[in-house]
C-alpha cells in the first residue's frame, strides 16, 4: 500500500534555492536547484516544480522552508512595517530607552515612536508600578495613523502577562485592527533582547504572510496540499501559523540547517561544516549531531538579541566572490554569475573561475582563462588561507578535526585544508540546507521563573518539561516521541525567598498522524 | 582620560573578567552607560592625586540578583538619590564616584551616574574583583565605618542604615533588596580622598579593567593567550563547560561547574566551586587556585568572560586564573575573604605559587 509518507524540503538562500524529496526514513528521492528570482515566489516555484517531477505528489504530506528572507528584509531594510514602541517598566528601565544601539537607518524605517509607560512586573509577581492606562491611550492617539504595527514589552513578562495583556486591550480599541507583537510570546528573560525580538517580529509581518502567500501559490500550482513548515534559527521546525504570527523566529534558519544537513549526510555527529554559498561562507561545528549554539546572544542586522543560534563564522567569501589583483572580494556577482563569470561568456573574474583553473570545479569553457593564471591562482590560494583561518576560529583545540564541505561552492575547499584531519564531500552536499530543513525537529521552549513551593524545585522543573513539551506538540510534533532536550536552572542570587529561572527545550520528530495533534488521545 | 563611546566598551570587557564570574551583566552596564555619555556627555576619570584631600568619595553600585538585572534595568535617577541623601546626612559635597566593585557591571554603574550628576568617577574600587558580600571591600580592611549606607530603588524609596558591623549591613541590605523586587542601589564606606590614598581602596582599578578589554578586543590572534600574558595568569584548562550545578542557600547562588578538558588537556576534568563569583578551582583533591585570587571563565574564541548567570552546558571555555590585589593576602584580607570565610578547609596558597604564570 502506498500510504502519504514523503517530505519535500526547501531552502530558499539568496543566490540559490534548492528543493528536496525525502522519503520517511529519510531518504533522497529527488532534488534540484534553481536560481533565486529577484521575486523569490518564482525561484520557489521553479525549484519545487523540479523536485517533484517524476514523483507522485500525493504522496507528499509535508513540506519545510529554510529561509533567509526575514533576514534580508532586515538586512536590507526593505518591506518591514512601521512599529509603536510600547515599553511597560516605568519608573525603571529610563537608563536604556528602546531602540538605544540599533543601526540609526534600520530605527528610522522601523519605528513609529517609543515610549517608556508606568507598569511592569517584578521577578515574584507583584507589579513594579501600576499600570498608566491614560500613557498608553494617549501614546496610541500619537501614533495613530503612522503605526502600522505595535510591540509590547512589559519587564518580567515571562513572569506574567498581564500588564502587556491590558496593554493590548487599550490599544486595540484606540488603533483598530493592527498587528500587535506581546513580548511574552515570543523572548525569554533579558528585557532589551526580548524587546528587540518583538520590534522585529512586528516589523516582520507583512514578510512573513508575503512568503507564506508565495509558498501556498508554488505549492497549490505544482498540485501538493502539504503541511507547511518554517526552519527556526536553532534548527528546528514551526508550523505554517505559527511562522505568520512569529516572523522574527525564521531569521538566521539556514546555517542550521546546513549543520545539520551535513550531520545528514555524512553520518558524523561531530565535525566542522564548511558552507559554501554564492556570495557567503559560514563555518559551524557539529557537536553530538547539533549544531554547537553561540555562548553569547546573536546580534542581527546590528541588533542583539537572544536568540540560540549556531556558533558560527561567517566570511565574506563564495562561488561569485570577485577576483582582483591582491584582493578577493567582498563583493560577489551573486545570482548573476552565469553571466558574469569568465566561464560562461563574462567579463568579471570569480572565485569560480579561479576554481576551473585549479582544476576543482569542471565548469563552462575552460579555455577562456587563458592568460589569467597569476590573478586566478593567486586568488586559489588566498581563498585557502582564508578558509584555514576561518577553520581555526571555531576549533576550541589544535588539533585537525574532520571538515564536511557543503553548499554550491563545497569544490572550493582544498583537499589538504590546513587545520582538517580529512575533508568529506558527501553525495548531494549542494542541496545540504534543504535535506537539512526536512529533517529538522519539530521543538518547544520554556523560559521562566519558579517560585519554590512544597513540591520543590523538582515540581517547577517537571511543570517546565511539561509546558515544553506541550508547546512542541502545538507546534506540530508528534506528542508521543517529544522529549525534553535541554534543561536549565538558575537560581537567582542573592534573595532570600527561594526562585529560579528553568529553561527547558523539548523536541521531537514531526507528527505523521495529524489529526490527532493537539488533541488529548483518548482510549476507549 | 574619559569615559565615552570610545573607551566603555573597552571597561565593560575589563570588568567581566575582573568578575571572577560574578558583578552583573556587563551588556546592559554597557548599554546604559554608552547612553548616558550621549545624553550627558563623557564622564572624566581622575586619579586619587587630582581630587581634594577632604573630598568625600561615593562608592556605590547595585545589590541584588543579576538575573534581575537584566531585565528591572535601572531608571538612572538612582545615584544621583544616594547622593543628595550621603550629602545631607555628611553635611558636604561628595567630589567624585568609585565602584565598590570594578566587577561586573557595577564597575560601570558609577559612570551612568555621574555623567548625570556632573561628576568624575575616581579611578580606584573597592575590591579590584567581585565578591559576594558588602564587607568584602579595601575600606572595611582599613578600618573605615560602612555607616551610614544609603540605599534606593527605581521608585524613589530611599533607606539609611546604620549597622553594627559589616556583617549586619549585608544582611539588613539583602532584606531590603527582596523588598524592592530583588534588586537595589546603594552607597557604604564613603571615605575622603586622604583616607583612599592612604591605601583604603585599589588603586588604578578602572584604567586597568579598560587595559584588559582593549587587549583583548585588539588581540590579532588568539584573544585568550594575549589575556593570560598581559594579567600573568595561569591556564587551569581548556575544554568544554559538562555540567552546571546551581542552588540557592541563604540568599546565595551556591554550586559548581564541571569543566571537562579537550586538546591538550584531554582528560582532565576541573571543578569549580561558586557562591555568585568563582571561588575555588579543583581538579580532584587538589586546588588548583583558590579565593581571593580571580578565577574567571573565558570563552577560548573570543575571550569574553562568562558570568557564572550565563555557565552552559556545551560552552567551550577556557579557566584562568591570577593574582588579587595584595591587600586580600594580608592577614585581614584573608579573613574577610579568604577560602576559609567562606568555608573551605583550605590554607591559602598564592595563584603563582601553584603555577607558572604566562
Amino acid at each position: 500500500m502506498t500510504s502519504p509518507d514523503l517530505r519535500l524540503g526547501v531552502d530558499v538562500g539568496g543566490t540559490n534555492t534548492d528543493a528536496v524529496v525525502l522519503d520517511a526514513d529519510d531518504r533522497l528521492l529527488a532534488k534540484a536547484k534553481v536560481t533565486t528570482t529577484s521575486d523569490v515566489t518564482s525561484g520557489i516555484d521553479a525549484a519545487i516544480g523540479e523536485a517533484v517531477e517524476g514523483v507522485d505528489r500525493a504522496r507528499i504530506t509535508h513540506a519545510m522552508f529554510g529561509t533567509t528572507h526575514a533576514t534580508n528584509a532586515v538586512l536590507e531594510r526593505r518591506g518591514l512595517r512601521r512599529v509603536a514602541v510600547f515599553r511597560l517598566g516605568g519608573p525603571a528601565t529610563h537608563a536604556i530607552r528602546p531602540l538605544f544601539g540599533w543601526p540609526s537607518d534600520l530605527r528610522e524605517v522601523v519605528s513609529a515612536g517609543e515610549r517608556i509607560i508606568d507598569g511592569g512586573i517584578e521577578f515574584d509577581g507583584r507589579e513594579l508600578s501600576p499600570l498608566d492606562r491614560d500613557a498608553i491611550v494617549r501614546f496610541a492617539g500619537e501614533v495613530a495613523g503612522r503605526a502600522e504595527s505595535v510591540a509590547i514589552t512589559s519587564v518580567f513578562a515571562p513572569v506574567s502577562d498581564e500588564h502587556e495583556r491590558a496593554a493590548e486591550e487599550l490599544v486595540r480599541k484606540e488603533l483598530g485592527d493592527v498587528p500587535i507583537s506581546l513580548s511574552s510570546t515570543i523572548g525569554s528573560v533579558g528585557l532589551l533582547e526580548r524587546e528587540n525580538a518583538t520590534v522585529l517580529n512586528a516589523a516582520l509581518v507583512d514578510v512573513a504572510r508575503g512568503v507564506a502567500g508565495a509558498i501556498g501559490g508554488a505549492l497549490a500550482a505544482h498540485g501538493l496540499a502539504p503541511v507547511a513548515f518554517f526552519a527556526q534559527n536553532d534548527g528546528t521546525l514551526m508550523d505554517l501559523e505559527f511562522a505568520i504570527a512569529f516572523p522574527v523566529l525564521t531569521i538566521g534558519s539556514g546555517p542550521a540547517n546546513s549543520i545539520r544537513g551535513a550531520a545528514y549526510l555524512t553520518g558524523r555527529s561531530d565535525a566542522i561544516v564548511i558552507d559554501v554559498g554564492g556570495t557567503s561562507t559560514d563555518v559551524g561545528v557539529l557537536v553530538n549531531g547539533f549544531p554547537r549554539e553561540s555562548s553569547f546572544g546573536v546580534e542581527i542586522g546590528g541588533i542583539r538579541t537572544n536568540f540560540r543560534m549556531p556558533d558560527l563564522v561567517t566570511i565574506a567569501l563564495g562561488g561569485g566572490t570577485v577576483v582582483r589583483e591582491n584582493a578577493l572580494g567582498p563583493d560577489s556577482v551573486g545570482y548573476r554569475i552565469g553571466e558574469e563569470a569568465l566561464v560562461f561568456g563574462g567579463s568579471t573574474p570569480t572565485l569560480t573561475d579561479a576554481g576551473v583553473r585549479a582544476g576543482r570545479f569542471v565548469l563552462g569553457d575552460a579555455a577562456r582563462l587563458r592568460a589569467r593564471d597569476d590573478l586566478l591562482l593567486e586568488a586559489i590560494a588566498r581563498s585557502d588561507a582564508t578558509l584555514a583561518d576561518a577553520i581555526d576560529r571555531v576549533k576550541v583545540s589544535r588539533e585537525p578535526a574532520p571538515v564536511v564541505a557543503v553548499g554550491g561552492g563545497a569544490p572550493l575547499v582544498p583537499d589538504d585544508l590546513a587545520g582538517s584531519s580529512e575533508v568529506l564531500r558527501p553525495d548531494h552536499a549542494d542541496v545540504a540546507n534543504a535535506i537539512g530543513a526536512a529533517i529538522a525537529s519539530v521543538s518547544g521552549e520554556v523560559d521562566r521563573i519558579f517560585h519554590l513551593g512544597p513540591g520543590g524545585r523538582e515540581a517547577a522543573v517537571a511543570e517546565a518539561s511539561q509546558d515544553a513539551v506541550d508547546r512542541a506538540v502545538a507546534a506540530g510534533a508528534a506528542s508521543d516521541t517529544v522529549e525534553v532536550v535541554d534543561i536549565e536552572e538558575v537560581p537567582l542570587a542573592y534573595l532570600t525567598h527561594p526562585a529560579v529561572r528553568i529553561r527547558v527545550k523539548a523536541a521531537g520528530p514531526l507528527a505523521w498522524e495529524l489529526t490527532s495533534r493537539g488533541t488529548p488521545e483518548e482510549e476507549p | 582620560m574619559l569615559l565615552d563611546g570610545s573607551t566603555l566598551p573597552a571597561l565593560a570587557r575589563g570588568c567581566a573578567i575582573l568578575g571572577a564570574g560574578g558583578g552583573g551583566d556587563t551588556a546592559v552596564g554597557l548599554l546604559a552607560g554608552l547612553q548616558a555619555v550621549e545624553d550627558f556627555g563623557p564622564v572624566p576619570l581622575v586619579d586619587l592625586e587630582e581630587l581634594p584631600e577632604d573630598g568625600l568619595i561615593m562608592p556605590a553600585g547595585g545589590v541584588g540578583a543579576p538575573t534581575v538585572s537584566i531585565e528591572k534595568i535601572e531608571s538612572g535617577e538612582e545615584g544621583g538619590r544616594l547622593r543628595e541623601a550621603v550629602e545631607a546626612i555628611r553635611d558636604r559635597p561628595v567630589v567624585a564616584l568609585m565602584a565598590g566593585e570594578i566587577g561586573g557591571s557595577n564597575g560601570i554603574i558609577p559612570t551612568i551616574w555621574a555623567a548625570r550628576l556632573g561628576l568624575p568617577v575616581v579611578d580606584a574600587d573597592g575590591m579590584g574583583r567581585a565578591f559576594p558580600e558588602i564587607p568584602q571591600v579595601a575600606m572595611e580592611i582599613a578600618g573605615i565605618s560602612p555607616n551610614p549606607a544609603v540605599m534606593t530603588d527605581e521608585r524613589g524609596n530611599v533607606i539609611v542604615f546604620r549597622a553594627t558591623d559589616g556583617d549586619w549591613m549585608e544582611r539588613m541590605e539583602r532584606a531590603a533588596a527582596v523588598e524592592f523586587g530583588g534588586m537595589a542601589w546603594s552607597s557604604e564606606y564613603q571615605l575622603t580622598v586622604a583616607e583612599a590614598r592612604d591605601g583604603a581602596v585599589v588603586n588604578h582599578a578602572v584604567s586597568l579593567a579598560i587595559r584588559l578589554g582593549t587587549v583583548v578586543m585588539e588581540a590579532e590572534h588568539d584573544p585568550v593567550d594575549t589575556l593570560a600574558r598581559e594579567i600573568r595568569a595561569a591556564r587551569l584548562i581548556a575544554g568544554k563547560v559538562v555540567d552546571v550545578e546551581r542552588r540557592t542557600t541563604a540568599g546565595f547562588v551556591r554550586g559548581a561547574v564541571a569543566i571537562e578538558g579537550l586538546g591538550p588537556d584531554a582528560g582532565r576534568t576541573l571543578r569549580l566551586e561558586i557562591q555568585n563569583e568563582n571561588l575555588v578551582a579543583l581538579e580532584g583533591d587538589r586546588a588548583l587556585a583558590m579565593v581571593p585570587d580571580i578565577i574567571s571563565v573565558l570563552d577560548s574564541q573570543s575571550a569574553e568572560a562568562i558570568s557564572t548567570e550565563r555557565a552552559r552546558y556545551g560552552q567551550r571555555v577556557t579557566v584562568i586564573a591570577f593574582p588579587c590585589d595584595p591587600i586580600w593576602r594580608t592577614a585581614r584580607g584573608l579573613e574577610l575573604a579568604g577560602p576559609r570565610h567562606f568555608g573551605y578547609d583550605l590554607d591559602y596558597v598564592p595563584v603563582e605559587e601553584l603555577h607558572d604564570l604566562a
